[in-house]
């Protein structure tokens, strides 16, 4: 059998949801659980604030000539796209949402240790959000989301300061939930829940977290000096003032590389969960794989400079940040090898989520792999600022962080909502945005390596026939992206009633009801049992 | 092995491109022409990158593939827990770590090779600003998003930008380099094949970013002097500078008061640093803060008499008067600054001591 | 899902209206997990945590990952200054001498408020003493000593701010220092690259030492109500923590901006 059912009684029991309805106890509530569903409204809106714009940049780019929109405008709307899909979309998708949803409950604590502090980063990151939002209406900013001085700092005349001031108040929400994270996982795991049984979700995000803490302030402060430069016209970044402007870019990458890691980690995490679950398996290298969650966030402060190997910085500097991109791959392609292990002598059940969770070890892999193209020196002289890079990091952040982010979302669905999303347009829209996805950004790799340099809104003839082909891929993947809007929502009140366990899964969160109460659970559990103890558990029916 | 791969796609690309008129091809092709001897390494170098990437995205979706059917969840199907295997963690950390070394080792060969230019090279200059290049060849012709060249020569571009970060970017010639505002950066090739080739601003630039555009011209070297004799040139920038040198009493001071330029570049000159005394190379970027920040790096041996030029001159002009002071000579052979500089073209009349 | 959840399952669904939703849920756990008894609730000690302990633990780490969050804000800036020291070192050298000669009694308004700091962390150590040893009086009289030299570092630096202000030196208001002290060959520009520098550095720090009164002034409150105790000193020695690391970056902000020529 593969739970238990759930059998709704006369007074249905106490859950974090039911608790209260009124609107005070969800805009002052200090339980991770609603905190996390605050959170998953807000970044759903980011998400298609920023895909809506990304919808305009794949239009305007059908053609060579730039006809739909002005120059001015498309600058701004790659610039929003980059900023709210970075900055208030991925980093805070996973850790912010699931993360928050699940540490507690999967170390069995009954919340984060400071729960009016993690209330405290939601709001911030609100406030952040609404400056990004406002400087977007009142005319858009035009930097690019990575703000490279003297540009950002004398030339543009859009709204930076108002952008940078955005990205430094949501920084503190990063922060925030960062120094929460580190300390909960710390400080809070149920008896015997020791280090070496931790959940690789959660390892995943005591490393994230590190980078959180140590990254972000780098960023913040970087921030602060440029909108100095701007307001108060000293030199800092601008060499007409007597400024530099590569000190900048040092400074920016410092944070950014290790933010990309921040994306990918916690949905490293979420993959790890998923795959030995619908495995029906141990997961093969636990210890690997909680190493390599480490390493990469260690060596991952080490290569910020592979941002800049055409940006005149010595040679020197340019062998050691390619050397270290290398190394930091390795640890990737661990756990690469070590998830699809897993699967031998499984149980393999391709359900909604296991599609999305192997969608991504797929994508993440090509992605990854043409990072090693992009950290080669001699090939990145060619493809930097093309749309190589953008379909690099694209493979990785939409192929792999949004699809594990999905799969996570529906692999906990049942948990956080207490109902079953409908599995058949699961799988439905799982397929569709795998086919877009590709469509969409493969052929950007053979432009880019063909020469079309990224933040063009008008380009060479000869490029047009592979961009019809991403804008048409597009399409499909905003369709892809549409689907489970829709049935989730629906399933929040017509969806079958979730049981405790639907998916026969091993972890503390699968022990409580279906939505968790407000306390997660009744008593403090004691851990007795490894991680993905599913040789313990009997295989569900399919 | 490598460069056969490469060939067979630019063999395919060519099918499609047959036709090509004026200007860069507008043909549809799924590989980049290849127009300077550094395509054909770069290309080789990404065949193997190619190779690697097709062989550990396959083996992953098909491992994906395979395991997900065989071992489908079905009645009857148990799942067997199969412990870590340790050796096979150190086989699959070992193989990808060698792979990477060499791509590492094999492109860092290469960037070396296309960071450093040879010496004999023909020195161009590049100015970039919002949002077009300003070109000027050492015979003092000029043009604007346009780049002329012969072909089979060794070209060294000698960049800077007069506001923000620009990029230049040559595709088929598999060449990039940012353009700093305040600093020099440099980019060589030798072109092989004569065509036109695109022109790219790679790095964001601004509302025009992507109109910051040109082409690459690759002549017959015989037609190149022709067109350099084409139309009534500029003066060659080291003549040009040699005026300003004029024009800016640069000589009432220099070989007197002030150290001679003869034979400066290249060399290494001892220097007074914030008190203390070094040994700096006598390279471009130390020319230009010689000029615009004098009082930065003192010769030893001399007062800091000397003035900034800061605001006073253009990039353009502040390229010319080190196009000038090169044409004294470099530390390898030394020339006196009273003889005419190295140019056919006819001196600009300057006096000088 | 293992047997023995399975057999819980069927239990609860026994006789399901009988029980509490609470009782129910956890028979219905499909624990291979076994349970503890549940915690009692003691003063001081929030939901979440299940000791006082823990608690303490909890609250110590989270202020020293966010003093790891701070030391790498810092960081940046003072990374950016000592960079940008080896570029414009004269314009540097002659802002710290003008910053060194801003005196009060023959001595550096810098000096002076090093002393004034380096005091304060010793009272907040004796504060901390005297909130683990429960002694109130004494340490409500620390915690106002502490804050009267916190007020006192911002004063005096007020009074730098208020000299650097007429001698022309905040950039961008504008920017027109008196040319008798400029030292020869020092440029304009980078020299108010220096005093940008100095100014947002020392504002920050400013800042910090502002949001540190008032959590004393909140210490203080709470020891006047008797709710710091010798149990539940915990507040006292997390901000105390935090007072001193304000401290250590006047530490490192003072011979950086005054003294290093
Ligand atoms: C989540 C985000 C994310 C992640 C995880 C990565 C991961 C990696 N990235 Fe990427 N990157 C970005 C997001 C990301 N990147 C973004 C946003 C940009 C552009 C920013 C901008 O300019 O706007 C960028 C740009 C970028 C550049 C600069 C390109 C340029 O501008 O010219 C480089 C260069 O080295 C690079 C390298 C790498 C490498 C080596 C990895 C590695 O960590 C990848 C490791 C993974 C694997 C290797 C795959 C798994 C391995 C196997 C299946 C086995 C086979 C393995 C081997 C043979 C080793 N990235
Ligand atoms: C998490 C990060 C993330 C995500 C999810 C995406 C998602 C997408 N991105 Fe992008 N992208 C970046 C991060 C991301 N991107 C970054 C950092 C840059 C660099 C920016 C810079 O250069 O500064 C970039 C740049 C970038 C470019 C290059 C622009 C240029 O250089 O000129 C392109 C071009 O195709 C692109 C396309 C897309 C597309 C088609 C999607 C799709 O996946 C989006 C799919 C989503 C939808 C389609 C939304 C669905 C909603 C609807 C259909 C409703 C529409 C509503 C209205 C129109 C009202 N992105
Ligand atoms: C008032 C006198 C004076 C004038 C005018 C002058 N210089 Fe100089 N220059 C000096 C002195 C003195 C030095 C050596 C001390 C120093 O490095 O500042 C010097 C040094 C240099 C150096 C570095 C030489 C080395 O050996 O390292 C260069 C290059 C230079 N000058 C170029 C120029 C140019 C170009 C002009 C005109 C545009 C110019 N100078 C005008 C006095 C002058
Ligand atoms: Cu110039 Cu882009
Ligand atoms: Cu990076």
């Amino acid at each position: 059998m593969t739970s238990i059912p759930y059998t709704p009684a006369l007074a249905p029991p106490e859950t974090y949801l039911n608790v209260s309805y009124r609107v005070r106890s969800w805009l002052l509530t200090a339980d991770h659980k609603r905190i996390a569903i605050l959170y998953m409204i807000s970044i759903t809106l980011f998400f298609f604030v920023g895909g809506a714009a990304a919808v305009l940049m794949r239009l305007e780019l059908m053609t060579p000539q730039g006809d739909l929109v002005r120059a001015e405008t498309y600058n701004k709307l790659f610039t929003i796209h980059g900023v709210m899909m970075v900055f208030f979309f991925l980093i805070p998708s996973i850790p912010a949402v699931l993360g928050n949803f699940l540490v507690p409950i999967m170390i069995g604590a009954r919340d984060l240790a400071f729960p009016r502090l993690n209330l405290l980063s939601w709001y911030l990151y609100m406030i952040g959000g609404c400056f990004a939002l406002g400087a977007m209406i009142l005319g858009g900013v035009d930097t690019g989301w990575t703000f490279y001085t003297p540009y950002s700092s004398s030339f543009s005349n859009t709204n930076v300061a108002l952008t940078i001031v955005a990205i430094f108040i949501n920084g503190f929400s990063s922060i925030l939930t960062g120094l929460n994270f580190i300390v909960t996982i710390h400080k809070m795991r149920a008896p015997g829940m020791y280090w070496s049984r931790l959940p690789l979700f959660i390892w995943s995000h005591y490393a994230t977290s590190l980078i959180f803490v140590l990254a972000t302030p780098v960023l913040a402060i970087t921030l602060v000096l440029v909108a100095v430069e701007r307001l108060l016209r000293v030199g800092i970044f601008d060499p007409a003032l007597g400024g530099d402007p590569i000190l900048f870019q040092h400074l920016f990458w410092f944070y950014s590389h290790p933010a990309v890691y921040i994306m990918i980690l916690p949905a490293m995490g979420v993959v790890s969960e998923i795959v030995p679950c619908f495995a029906h398996k141990r997961i093969f290298g636990y210890g690997m794989i909680a190493f390599a969650s480490l390493a990469i966030a260690v060596l991952g402060f080490l290569v910020w400079g592979h941002h800049m190997f055409v940006s005149g910085q010595s040679i020197y500097g340019g062998m050691i940040f390619s050397i270290l991109s290398f190394l930091v791959s390795i640890p990737s392609a661990i756990k690469v090898f070590n998830w699809t292990a897993t699967l031998y002598k499984g149980s393999v059940d391709l359900r909604t989520p296991m599609l999305y969770a192997l969608g991504f070890i797929g994508l993440f892999t090509l992605g990854g792999l043409t990072g090693l193209i992009v950290a080669t020196l001699a090939i990145d002289v060619h493809v930097h600022d093309t749309y190589f890079v953008v379909a690099h990091f694209h493979y990785i952040m939409v192929g792999g962080a949004v699809m594990a982010y999905l799969g996570g979302i529906h692999f906990w669905w049942p948990k956080i909502t207490g109902r079953m999303y409908p599995e058949w347009w699961g799988r439905f829209s799982a397929f569709l945005i795998f086919v877009g996805f590709n469509l969409t950004f493969f052929p950007q790799f053979i432009l880019g390596y063909l020469g079309m340099p990224r933040r063009y809104y008008a380009y060479a003839a000869e490029f047009q026939v592979l961009n019809v082909m991403s804008t048409a891929g597009a399409s499909i993947l905003g369709l892809g992206y549409l689907l489970p809007l829709c049935y989730l929502i629906w399933s929040l009140f017509y969806g079958k009633i979730a049981p405790i366990n639907p998916w026969g899964a091993a972890g503390l969160e699968w022990q409580t009801s279906s939505p968790p109460p407000t306390d997660n659970f009744d008593q403090t559990p004691v851990v007795v049992d490894e991680a993905y103890a599913y040789d313990k558990i009997e295989v569900p029916s399919a | 092995m490598n460069v056969s791969f490469t060939q067979s796609i630019n063999l395919a690309g060519a099918m499609l491109a047959q036709s090509d008129g004026p200007g860069p091809s507008t043909q549809f092709r799924l590989w980049p022409q290849q127009a300077s001897h550094f395509a054909v390494q770069v290309d080789t170098l990404m065949a193997y990158l190619l190779a690697v990437s097709v062989f550990f995205t396959l083996l992953i979706f098909l491992l994906i593939l395979y395991f997900g059917l065989k071992y489908r969840r079905r009645p009857g199907h148990l799942p067997q827990m199969v412990p870590t295997n340790y050796a096979l963690e150190v086989i699959w950390t070992a193989i990808p770590l060698a792979l990477v070394m060499v791509m590492f080792v094999w492109g860092a060969a290469l960037y070396v090779h296309e960071v450093e230019a040879p010496r004999d090279a023909m020195e161009i200059q590049v100015i970039g600003k919002q949002w077009m290049w300003k070109v000027q060849h050492p015979q003092g012709r000029r043009e604007i998003d346009q780049l002329t060249i012969p072909v089979n020569q060794t070209v060294k571009l000698h960049m800077t930008s007069q506001d923000v970060i620009h990029s230049f970017y040559i595709p088929a010639f598999r060449v990039k380099q940012d353009v700093l505002p305040g600093q020099y950066t440099t980019e060589w090739f030798r072109p092989t094949k004569v065509g036109e080739y695109h022109l790219f601003c790679a790095e964001y630039c601004g509302a025009e970013h992507s109109g910051m555009i040109g082409k690459v011209v690759v002549m017959e070297p015989g037609k190149y002097q022709q067109w350099l004799a084409g139309s009534p040139a500029d003066l060659p920038p080291a003549v040009a500078g040699e005026k300003l040198y004029v024009q800016y009493s640069c000589q009432t001071c220099h070989g007197e008061r002030a150290p001679t330029l003869a034979g400066l570049y290249l060399r290494t000159s001892r220097v007074l640093e914030n008190g203390q005394l070094k040994s700096v190379v006598a390279d471009d970027a130390y020319l230009r803060e010689s000029i615009l920040n004098p009082s930065a790096k003192i010769v030893e041996g001399y007062p800091p008499l000397m003035p900034t030029y800061q605001g006073q001159l253009t990039e353009e002009q502040i390229m010319e008067l080190i196009a000038y002071i090169k044409s004294l000579g470099s530390a390898a052979n030394p020339r006196e600054p009273s003889t005419a500089p190295q140019t056919n073209a006819p001196s600009g009349g300057g006096q000088r001591r | 899902m293992p047997d023995d959840a399975a057999v819980a399952g069927e239990v609860a669904r026994g006789d399901d209206s009988a029980l509490t939703p609470q009782q129910r849920r956890a028979q219905s756990r499909p624990a291979s997990a076994h349970l503890v008894a549940p915690r009692h609730h003691r003063p001081h000690v929030k939901h979440q945590f299940d000791t006082l302990a823990q608690q303490h633990e909890a609250d110590t780490l989270g202020m020293w990952a966010f003093l790891a969050t701070e030391v790498l804000f810092f960081g940046g800036m003072i990374l950016c200054y000592t960079v940008y020291r080896g570029v414009y070192f004269k314009e540097w050298h002659n802002g710290s001498r003008i910053l060194d000669e801003f005196e009060f009694l023959g001595i550096s308004a810098g000096a002076w408020n090093t002393a004034v700091l380096l005091t304060s962390s010793l009272t907040v150590a004796l504060a901390v003493r005297a909130a683990q040893l429960g002694r109130r009086e004494q340490l409500i009289g620390l915690l106002l000593a502490t804050m009267a030299l916190g007020a006192a570092f911002l004063l005096i630096k007020a009074m730098e701010y208020r000299n650097d202000y007429h001698e022309g030196l905040v950039p961008g208001w504008p920017f027109h220092p008196d040319p008798r002290l400029l030292e020869p060959g020092v440029r304009m520009r980078p020299f108010e690259l220096f005093w940008s520098f100095y100014f947002v550095m020392t504002a920050v720090h400013a800042l910090h030492m502002l949001i540190g009164l008032g959590l004393f002034t909140y210490l203080i409150v709470q020891a006047w109500r008797g709710k710091l105790t010798r149990e539940h000193h915990m507040p006292v020695e997390i901000i105390g923590l935090y007072w001193h690391f304000v401290d250590l970056v006047w530490i490192f902000l003072f011979p950086l901006l005054y003294l290093v020529r």
